[in-house]
């Protein structure tokens, strides 16, 4: 009875946070500093003629942003809550395998360097920073993968040396950046769903899929990991298989997400807490519920990232931390002793 | 050419002006002020600071950090945005919603910010010549007057960002371009607004720092800007010589922009005999 209490079926878990990411995707595509009705929210929904201005909130603002908010908040949840199994510690997020290190310099570097790069590769100049930014986090996490030697430890400690690494060369490219790219710098690194549109979104579901079916396969695993290395090994899990696919699947789900939506923290490190303290160990319920939550914050956010300081719009990184933190708090101290 | 702009102008007005505007940048908002269309604005952004009366209008947020959905809030019919505004994505999408953009070139030379003016003008379907023509005015004799001094002085423009070194200006900036149009050197010959470090400071030797009023906020006074490293020992550290301006007067290349040359020639030059402008007895608008 006891054990009911404090781990809640499965099935009512998902009920609860299905129920939740609904809420928070009709809230982000309902609320907004220009105020669209219900019922004409239905009609241009359909399709129905209608304000240019009302139209074009809805298909060309809200939806692309819901669609991204959907995709970066799903990455990071699960990505999170497969890091935290991987390396069986609770402080473990997508960070620690460079991914976003790696990222933000390739970033940086595309908004310092941004003349001569456009001169070399002729790419759409709002393509240039998501693009590196994506190949960054991928070669930052392959290099630390390249770096661990084939154990766990080795590869905590490889993410340190990566992350050092590329935080030093950040800081340098900062050094040599006038004053308008550190603005932009700034503001990156708070994050943004406005810019990605709906070709940004779309590639950022897509890679949150992939690494979906790369990672959610892998829950047994994950979860006989939190025996020990060893044990794990005892049953029957290729712990060093496991390490890859997860790392990859990682680098690729959270490298999209940075590069569609800059740095956007505390999904990737809280987000499977929540569920933990909900009384949900186990990864076949905690990955999925992880992007489900994950994505429920992120269009939360969104939405009030839109709607606080209307007129002006707020950094959303800046909204997950004043949202999840209060919240995180709250359920540390009912937990039971 | 511009005879037929004129005689067009009148008929433009009655056709169909512009009736929402928001602007993006304290030197555009200072335009459409100066050209009495400020009842048309709907908003601004917050580097719009001057006049008064722009500061009460709603704000978009920073200029370069700009929400699609804010701005389209406001319901604007006309958007005029400097060159800085965005971010691109953001004005794309403020395009999307039927809305007309005017985007305005930097301008970092008189005969430019005479320019912008007329295109602000244009926008707004308004007359610009007694506006333009009493700008051209003032700025004529304050150049001549300027141009009449013996001396350039090396001058160092200092910008506090944050913590850590200061931003010294260098070429391709608005301070650089003031500093050279009022009669003085700029002490030190980077590129855009950089970081400048304690050695580069006292190799550059500047006789006088000229500095925002945001920076001296920032730092407390003048004698802590002087306590900066490699500030002391310069000539401008040791006869404790520093100015400073407000930002957007300095270095928006607005309407305002003669009085600027004139303070800023005076702070270079102290002994220096510079006339009165002349509109300055004149009434404004």
């Amino acid at each position: 009875m006891i054990a009911t209490a404090i781990h809640p079926p499965k099935n009512m878990v998902f009920a609860g946070l299905g129920g939740m990411f609904l809420l928070a995707l009709l809230l982000e595509t309902l609320l907004g500093p220009v105020p669209i009705a219900p019922a004409r929210l239905l009609h241009l929904l359909l399709g129905a003629p209608a304000d240019a201005t009302e139209a074009a909130v809805l298909w060309q603002i809200r939806l692309p942003r819901a669609l991204l908010a959907v995709a970066v908040g799903a990455a990071l949840g699960m990505a999170g809550a497969a890091q935290q199994g991987l390396f069986r510690n609770q402080l473990a997020d997508p960070a620690l395998i460079g991914v976003s290190a790696g990222a933000a310099l390739a970033a940086v570097a595309g908004i310092v360097f941004a003349a001569p790069l456009q001169a070399l590769a002729p790419v759409p100049p709002g393509l240039l920073v998501p693009l590196l930014a994506f190949g960054g986090g991928l070669a930052a996490s392959l290099l630390a993968l390249r770096l661990a030697g084939g154990d766990t430890a080795g590869l905590l400690l490889a993410g340190i040396a990566v992350n050092a690494a590329c935080g030093a060369a950040t800081g340098l490219l900062v050094t040599l950046s006038d004053d308008r790219q550190l603005r932009d710098i700034t503001f990156w690194t708070m994050g943004s769903l406005a810019g990605g549109g709906w070709l940004g979104g779309g590639i950022a579901l897509l890679a949150s899929l992939i690494a979906a079916a790369m990672i959610l396969p892998a829950a047994p695993a994950l979860d006989a990991l939190l025996l020990g290395e060893r044990e794990a090994g005892w049953l029957g899990v290729r712990v060093d298989r496991l390490r890859l696919r997860v790392v990859v699947a990682t680098a690729l789900a959270v490298g999209a997400a940075v590069a569609a939506a800059g740095i956007i923290g505390f999904v990737g490190l809280v987000v499977p807490h929540l569920l933990r303290l909900l009384g949900q160990p186990r990864h076949g319920v905690l990955l999925p519920g992880a992007a489900l939550l994950g994505a429920a914050l992120l269009l939360l956010a969104d939405t009030l990232a839109r709607g606080v300081a209307a007129p002006a719009e707020l950094p959303v990184g800046l909204v997950t931390s004043a949202l999840g933190a209060p919240f995180f708090i709250a359920l540390l101290l009912r937990r039971p002793a | 050419m511009r005879r037929r702009a004129l005689l067009l102008a009148p008929l433009l007005a009655a056709a169909a002006a512009p009736e929402r505007v928001l602007t993006l940048g304290g030197a555009v908002t200072e335009a459409v002020f100066a050209l009495g269309a400020a009842d048309r604005l709907v908003g601004t952004d917050l580097t719009s600071r001057y006049p008064e009366a722009a500061a009460a209008l709603p704000k978009t947020g920073y200029l370069r950090a700009l929400g699609a959905e804010g701005v389209l809030s406001l319901r604007p019919s006309l958007v005029l945005a400097s060159a800085d505004a965005g971010p691109p994505a953001a004005l794309r999408q403020v395009a999307a919603a039927g809305v007309r953009i005017v985007t305005l070139p930097e301008a970092h030379a008189p005969t430019a910010a005479l320019d912008r003016i007329a295109a602000i003008a244009a926008a707004l379907h308004r007359d610009p010549s007694p506006l333009l023509a009493r700008l051209r005015a003032d700025l004529a004799q304050v150049q001549a007057d300027i141009a009449t001094l013996p001396a350039r002085p090396r001058v160092l423009f200092l910008l506090s960002a944050g913590r850590g070194a200061p931003l010294a200006a260098g070429a391709d900036t608005a301070a650089d371009a003031m500093l050279r149009l009022a009669g003085a050197r700029n002490a030190i010959a980077g590129h855009a607004y950089r970081p400048i470090s304690a050695e580069a400071v006292l190799l550059a030797a500047p006789e006088l720092i000229v500095t925002t009023d945001d920076t001296l906020a920032g730092l407390g006074d003048a004698g802590a800007l002087l306590a900066l490293p490699g500030l002391a020992a310069t000539p401008a550290g040791r006869g404790r010589r520093v100015a400073a301006f407000d930002a957007l007067y300095l270095l928006g290349f607005g309407p305002r922009l003669a009085g600027a040359l004139r303070h800023l020639a005076l702070a270079v030059h102290p002994d220096a005999a510079l006339r009165p402008l002349p509109s300055a007895g004149a009434p404004a608008g």
